[in-house]
């Protein structure tokens, strides 16, 4: 009974003092899915720095999906009034958790690291909510990239195109030699992505922006708009009809092992490449899509901050989003995930042709006006009105027979969805 | 147990009342008391939450819920909505297809394997087995086996027959017809033992008699026993039902609502508006609307059956 009675005194004592060191030290928490193998060593790149600046750092993955179980997990934290230090969301939704007033002011870790100089504004803008800052950028990836396998090209004797215009004609000569012109996967997003890039291709970075992020009805609706559409079809031809429902790293994989000519996916899909022991430029070629060179439609994940109670917890905030900005983990990050960095004006020496290429358009298209970001990867408008338009160009993609001109109608009446 | 049964029941005057006393409000509140947990539990967890989706569907809540008063807007909004009429449209295919085949092929394999033919258990499992796995499995299973890339349609090509096409997976008019393959192919066996178990149930003598009056086989199947299964229809009904209406993982594993938003039903739509698309209002609103759904089906089905038994 005695010792009974001492383990349970020890128990307790040993609860309540890990109670209050749990309350001395600062916890980041950061809610993330970067859980598969580059992202994941990305991650522990992350936590070795803050623990060096003495946080605890608790590891809050949700795998699952593209984040929607772990959006489940931090809306019912944020609600109960308990949230994370930073959780993993891009795009217009930081405007959307903004307007529930429970972000953090970055402001002074922004001036203090420069990040006005060293973000292009566009970038900043995504980044902050009424003119703070409330996000810290992690990485850039580039949609409007075509994944090309030289080797068929070389087989059928024809050039790899430069523009929708030249496409036809090669696509069609491909197919003469038995090769499927275009990998693609038939789920929705990546309709979406093909969608993406054929319109930029066709109306150039003014239209796009006008039409798929700021949602002008006339550009919408407008002859541009339907002559993307058809080239949209065109493209359809040259997919091969069992491409229904296919991941999208299995249509990588066509163009790893020659079975297919090109890929219209981001540039996560260099992974697959590298994983396959393919170097670029020799057995595989990023090119931008037909028709874009002089443009880049971004897709950047973020780390957004939530308004902390106690001083060591904004304090092991505000490290972190300075960690998160250094060049050290920008560096280490986005070599192991296969993007580029945020930050401007790094050394990208241990970065391949394909990242260097992405970070000298992300550089020019950002004084050119070329710079957009992608409708189809949620950093455009809203989920809401996003999902909407992604329902009308997925079901154009599949439909045998909705016209151009009607498809364009209804893109018009999806972007009214708020 | 036993002792307060017997001390309850035989012996009453032989105990002193006090001591009865108690037993008398114990007897009376047991079962209250031994129920309540569960009752709490589900008032709160499904009547609880059921008014919370209803209140949320008639907010304009979106990325968290929030409780200003919207009216019907999203119910407006909600069939504006051309994917909600394909979900609509895909449900009925999908759930009348389902009910009846499933039901139909359930009655002919309970009919066959009542035969008194050998090795009766044996043939019983391989048909129930498929209801031991869950519906991702059989969707994932038949993503494959109908896939035209390297499924059936690949086998007879292989064979020489290259004209053959069935590619129903990748034909947005055909997709919800696939779910209904694999969902029968999933319940059917289920509904085959419930079957089995009323053949079971029914009366030799009747049988008999019937024939000594000589009727033959067909004819006492259709007048006498397929009749007399009427409860077992009503029972297999209600829970091919249930499942159609609720049907969200076969869907999501077996077309991913694809291609394009073909194969959607009203699970898979509100799961996306109200998880991926920040539109909680409209999500709650669809979520209603399977409610009553089930409700409008099961509820003049359960009314009139109740009262044809309380009248014999």
């Amino acid at each position: 009974m005695k010792t009974l009675i001492k383990t349970l005194h020890a128990a307790l004592l040993s609860t309540s003092l890990l109670a209050a060191a749990g309350a001395q030290a600062a916890d980041v928490e950061v809610l993330h899915w970067w859980t598969a193998g580059g992202e994941a060593r990305s991650v522990a790149e992350l936590k070795k720095m803050l623990e060096a600046k003495g946080h605890k750092w608790k590891d809050f993955a949700v795998a699952g999906g593209g984040g929607e179980n772990a959006m489940t997990v931090l809306k019912s934290r944020v609600v109960s009034g308990n949230p994370p230090t930073a959780a993993q969301i891009k795009g217009p939704s930081i405007q959307e958790w903004g307007a529930e007033g429970v972000l953090a002011n970055m402001n002074d870790v922004a001036k203090a690291g420069n990040w006005d100089g060293l973000l292009p504004p566009v970038v900043a803008n995504v980044m902050k909510y009424k003119g703070n800052y409330v996000a810290v950028p992690v990485n850039v990836h580039r949609v409007n990239w075509m994944w090309a396998n030289p080797e068929v090209f070389k087989k059928a004797g024809v050039a790899i195109p430069k523009t929708w215009d030249e496409f036809p004609a090669a696509a069609e000569k491909l197919q003469k030699a038995g090769f499927i012109p275009v990998a693609h996967g038939g789920q929705p997003w990546q309709d979406f992505t093909v969608f993406e890039s054929v319109v930029m291709g066709v109306g150039g970075p003014a239209f796009y922006k006008k039409a798929l992020v700021d949602l002008d009805q006339a550009s919408l609706k407008g002859p541009t708009m339907i002559k993307a559409l058809e080239t949209l079809q065109m493209v359809r031809k040259y997919i091969d009809k069992d491409a229904a429902n296919r991941d999208w790293n299995l249509a990588t994989a066509m163009v790893i092992n020659g079975k297919a000519a090109m890929q219209f996916m981001g540039d996560w899909a260099k992974g697959e490449f590298s994983a396959a022991g393919k170097k670029p430029g020799k057995d595989y070629v990023c090119l931008p899509a037909p028709g874009t060179a002089n443009a880049f439609t971004f897709n950047i994940d973020s780390l957004v901050m939530f308004t902390q109670k106690s001083a060591d917890a904004k304090k092991g905030q505000q490290d972190l989003a300075t960690a998160v900005m250094s060049p050290e983990f920008q560096e280490v990050f986005n070599l192991n995930k296969g993007s580029i960095p945020a930050r401007q004006g790094m050394d990208l020496a241990k970065f391949d042709d394909c990242a260097k290429q992405s970070a000298a358009d992300f550089t020019a298209s950002a004084k050119s006006g070329g710079l957009v970001p992608s409708i189809a990867h949620q950093m455009a408008v809203p989920a809401a009105t996003a999902g909407a338009i992604q329902d009308v160009v997925t079901q154009f993609f599949n439909s045998h027979t909705m016209t151009p001109k009607a498809a364009a109608d209804k893109l018009a009446l999806a972007a009214k969805v708020r | 147990m036993n002792a307060t049964v017997l001390s309850s029941t035989t012996a009453p005057a032989a105990r002193p009342a006090r001591r009865c006393r108690w037993c008398d409000t114990l007897d009376a509140w047991l079962p209250k008391l031994v129920v309540a947990p569960t009752f709490v539990c589900s008032l709160v967890f499904v009547y609880g939450y059921i008014l919370w989706t209803a209140v949320l569907s008639l907010t304009p809540s979106r990325l968290l819920p929030n409780y200003e008063f919207a009216g019907l807007a999203q119910y407006e909004a909600l069939f504006d909505n051309e994917r909600w009429w394909q979900a609509l449209s895909n449900l009925a295919v999908f759930g009348g297809g389902f009910i009846v085949i499933c039901l139909a092929v359930g009655l002919l394999l309970a009919v066959l394997l009542d035969q008194k033919i050998r090795a009766e258990g044996f043939i019983r499992s391989i048909y129930l087995y498929p209801m031991a796995l869950s519906f991702i499995v059989t969707g994932t299973a038949w993503k494959w086996i109908l896939n035209p890339e390297f499924g059936i349609e690949k086998l007879v090509h292989d064979w020489g027959f290259t004209n053959f096409t069935f590619d129903w997976l990748i034909d947005p008019e055909w997709s919800i017809y696939t779910v209904i393959v694999a969902a029968v192919w999933q319940s059917s066996g289920f509904v085959m033992a419930l079957f089995l178990a009323g053949l079971r149930g029914i009366d030799d003598s009747i049988i008999k008699a019937a024939q000594v009056d000589g009727a033959s086989m067909p004819t006492i199947y259709r007048r006498i026993i397929i009749p007399s299964l009427r409860p077992v229809f009503f029972s297999s009904f209600m829970i091919l039902a249930h499942i159609a209406v609720k049907s969200f993982d076969l869907v999501m594993a077996l077309t991913n609502g694809g291609p394009g938003f073909s194969s959607d039903l009203p699970a898979t739509f509100m799961y996306s508006f109200a998880f991926t698309r920040n539109q909680i209002g409209l999500g709650a609103a669809s979520a209603m609307m399977m409610l009553m759904i089930v409700v409008a089906v099961i509820v003049p089905f359960m009314y009139s059956e109740m009262r044809r038994s309380r009248h014999g």
